[in-house]
């Protein structure tokens, strides 16, 4: 699933599994933290399950501990593969030096992700190393691992607690931890915030390999597209170490696009505008 | 320049051709591009008169795409260098002119390019050696990255089975070379008003290629087939209108197979490109069909020294079966590269490399940095340093060419 939507992030899915060990299993009392944390992280999943396709813009503003500012500009697309995993689409508008530059991502279940590169200098689409989880995204605090899609299988998952979303939030949050099973990625573990109504993410601190608190995503609001899916109009990220910080904007979000696998090949991804 | 007629064709043709499916205007259009300013520096004195130290050039490469409302584009990318030094390298060229169109047939997606387009095969980061659809605008860079823009149709047609790509390639263009005062130029001037051809069409000879390529799990191949003009000359001695010696360029009918595959796993990526080429003459000016290969690997450790910089190590073999008959100067060689990438805002990375012949002391060294100053503007520095360079090697008249080269570009 997608994190921007986050509706995946931490956090999120497909009943199957843990339905059918629920059924089976009894009452719920008998549910350790770790089956709570993979049950929730499950039905959010679930809710999102049939969003199909959609496409949207993003703006990213990178501000350094100066306070410079610069600017990223970047189309999504994606398209859900409930078979495997999703596929997307990046292509970069700006900064001016890599418009038209596009990657694609086919991700997977349990293996890493496929992932290419077009260069439109040289025409050239180049398959790259998915092993790039940890590194920073366009410079931005956002790693590469937090921009693709989060397949459910790759992490370990842990309810810690109740409490509420935040201070003025009418809504409580289930408070549950996740880990990466890929020690290739940057992190020891997460820590999220998703309310108990619209399994929404609020909030995720993540920590470092070597467990400091590293950044905090906050999300402050968000729009439900197609009465069904849930989406962030924004996201702040800050990093604790550097004192640097990241912002998205999502923009025209379009939901039933005309897309499909067609729309996510080395082929199309030369045409990608 | 040399593609006047043809390129008028093509482009009339393929304005019908966007005009008729289409019938509407277009519902999408914009108007990017590029201007760079570029300093040359070359800190040896020249071997040939004439030939200066420092040279100063702009370029502009603008792009106008429209699209309609099916998604079908029409683009058109002219190129224009002024040099200050070199009046070969002053030129222009329209490196992208075509019609997009696409759509499904079953299980299957097709797409149609028409006009002219730049095709780019291959994995190798030291060669592009099975990389053959364009002709090498060799004036623009020592490294012959740059092409020039080649009339073509081109169909794809894609689906579970892989894509297969068919390519029709109607007008030939000719290599680009440095005239008389400008630097990393053969000893000999080359005149290209002398070119000849294997075939009596010329430049019209219809060249044809088909390549089928795919992605299994970790492994990305194609397979490849051309035959027609080979882009790379074998050159004769004659005499310019001066009675002064000249090099000039002959183009074969050549006929290659090839192979270009990658394995990426983990930080790992394998590469592997070869070719089998039937038609070209060796070094001895006989024809000798032989066999070439590029083979190596890049890996990358990611976040170096608990920072975000990506340090990537490329490792890369050189081979041509022909050995001392062979006319490339890549004929065994080994090339190493490290690529640092900072993952910085600026998007600064470094890349660094040598490459050593196997038998002969001749090194060359080269180092490429880019980093962004703003939303717009990018620098560039690059470097070439030939070392050692041999007598007996093809790179003999680069031998004081080293060079160090700057380029600020504005990206709108």
């Amino acid at each position: 699933m997608n994190m921007f939507s986050l509706k995946s992030a931490a956090l999120i899915s497909a009943l199957t599994l843990s339905a059918i060990m629920l059924l089976s299993g009894g009452p719920l009392a008998a549910e350790t933290a770790e089956e709570k944390g993979l049950r929730i992280a499950l039905e959010g999943e679930g809710r999102d399950k049939g969003f199909g396709n959609y496409t949207a813009d993003q703006t990213m503003t990178l501000r350094n501990k100066r306070g410079q500012e610069s600017e990223r500009n970047l189309k999504f697309s994606v398209l859900e593969n409930e078979a495997d995993g999703d596929k997307s689409l990046i292509v970069f508008n700006r900064p001016r030096d890599v418009k038209g530059t596009a990657m694609l991502t086919h991700s997977h279940k349990v293996e890493d992700d496929d992932q290419w590169l077009f260069l439109p200098a040289l025409k050239r689409v180049k398959r790259i190393s998915s092993s790039n989880k940890a590194s920073s995204f366009m410079g931005s605090e956002f790693a590469y691992e937090d921009m693709t899609s989060q397949e459910i299988k790759k992490y370990t998952y842990r309810w810690l607690r109740d409490e509420p979303c935040g201070e003025s939030e009418e809504f409580t949050c289930w408070v549950s931890e996740r880990s990466p099973i890929d020690k290739k990625s940057g992190y020891t573990r997460q820590v999220s915030w998703v309310d108990q109504e619209e399994y929404r993410v609020w909030k995720v601190e993540y920590y470092d390999r070597k467990d400091s608190h590293l950044k905090t995503l906050t999300v402050p609001s968000y729009q439900q597209y197609l009465g069904k899916h849930w989406r962030a109009d924004e996201m702040m990220m800050v990093n604790h170490l550097t004192g640097k910080s990241t912002r998205l904007v999502w923009q025209n979000y379009a939901f039933g696009a005309d897309l499909d696998d067609s729309d996510f090949t080395k082929v199309s991804l030369k045409r990608a505008r | 320049m040399a593609l006047r007629g043809a390129s008028a064709l093509f482009l009339g043709g393929l304005l019908l051709l966007l005009a008729v499916p289409a019938g509407a205007e277009a519902v999408f259009q914009e108007v990017t591009g590029r201007f760079t300013l570029e300093g040359r520096y070359f800190p040896q004195s020249s071997i040939q008169s004439g030939q200066r130290e420092q040279s100063l050039s702009v370029v502009g490469e603008p792009e106008v795409y429209l699209e309609n409302e099916a998604g079908q584009g029409l683009l058109f990318k002219p190129f224009l260098r002024y040099d200050s030094a070199d009046t070969r390298r002053s030129h222009w060229d329209i490196r992208e002119a075509y019609g997009l169109f696409f759509g499904e047939f079953e299980d299957s997606e097709w797409e149609l390019r028409a006009g002219i387009d730049k095709v780019f095969w291959g994995v190798a980061e030291s060669r592009h050696l099975v990389d053959v659809i364009n002709q090498t605008d060799l004036v623009e860079a020592p490294d012959q990255e740059e092409k020039l823009g080649q009339p073509m149709v081109h169909a794809t047609w894609l689906n579970d089975y892989g894509a297969f790509e068919a390519f029709v390639l109607p007008y030939f263009r000719k290599r680009t070379f440095q005239g008389r005062a400008g630097r990393l130029r053969t000893a000999l001037q080359i005149d290209g008003e002398q070119t000849s051809y294997e075939s009596a069409a010329k430049q019209h000879h219809l060249d044809l290629a088909a390549r089928y390529s795919h992605s299994i799990g970790a492994l990305d191949f194609g397979l490849a087939w051309f035959e027609g003009t080979n882009r790379s000359p074998a050159f004769s001695i004659a005499l310019d209108p001066g009675s002064s010696p000249v090099l000039v360029p002959f183009y074969e009918q050549m006929r290659q197979i090839s192979l270009d595959a990658q394995i990426t796993t983990g930080a790992w990526l394998l590469k592997f490109e070869s070719f089998w080429r039937d038609g070209e003459r060796n070094a001895l000016s006989l024809e000798e069909d032989y066999l070439a290969l590029v083979g190596g690997f890049e890996h990358t450790w990611y976040g170096i020294l608990d920072s975000d910089t990506d340090l990537g190590l490329l490792l890369e073999f050189l081979y041509d079966d022909r050995g001392q008959r062979s006319t490339a100067v890549t004929e065994g060689d080994v090339f190493a590269a490290l690529r640092l990438a900072f993952n910085d805002e600026a998007s600064t990375d470094i890349l660094f490399g040598i490459m050593q012949d196997l038998d002969k002391p001749t090194r060359s060294l080269f180092v490429d940095a880019n980093r962004r100053l703003s939303d717009n503007i990018a620098l560039g520095l690059e470097g070439t340093a030939f070392l050692n360079v041999d007598d007996e090697d093809g790179q003999f008249s680069l031998r004081r060419d080293s060079l160090l080269q700057l380029n600020l570009t504005y990206h709108y």
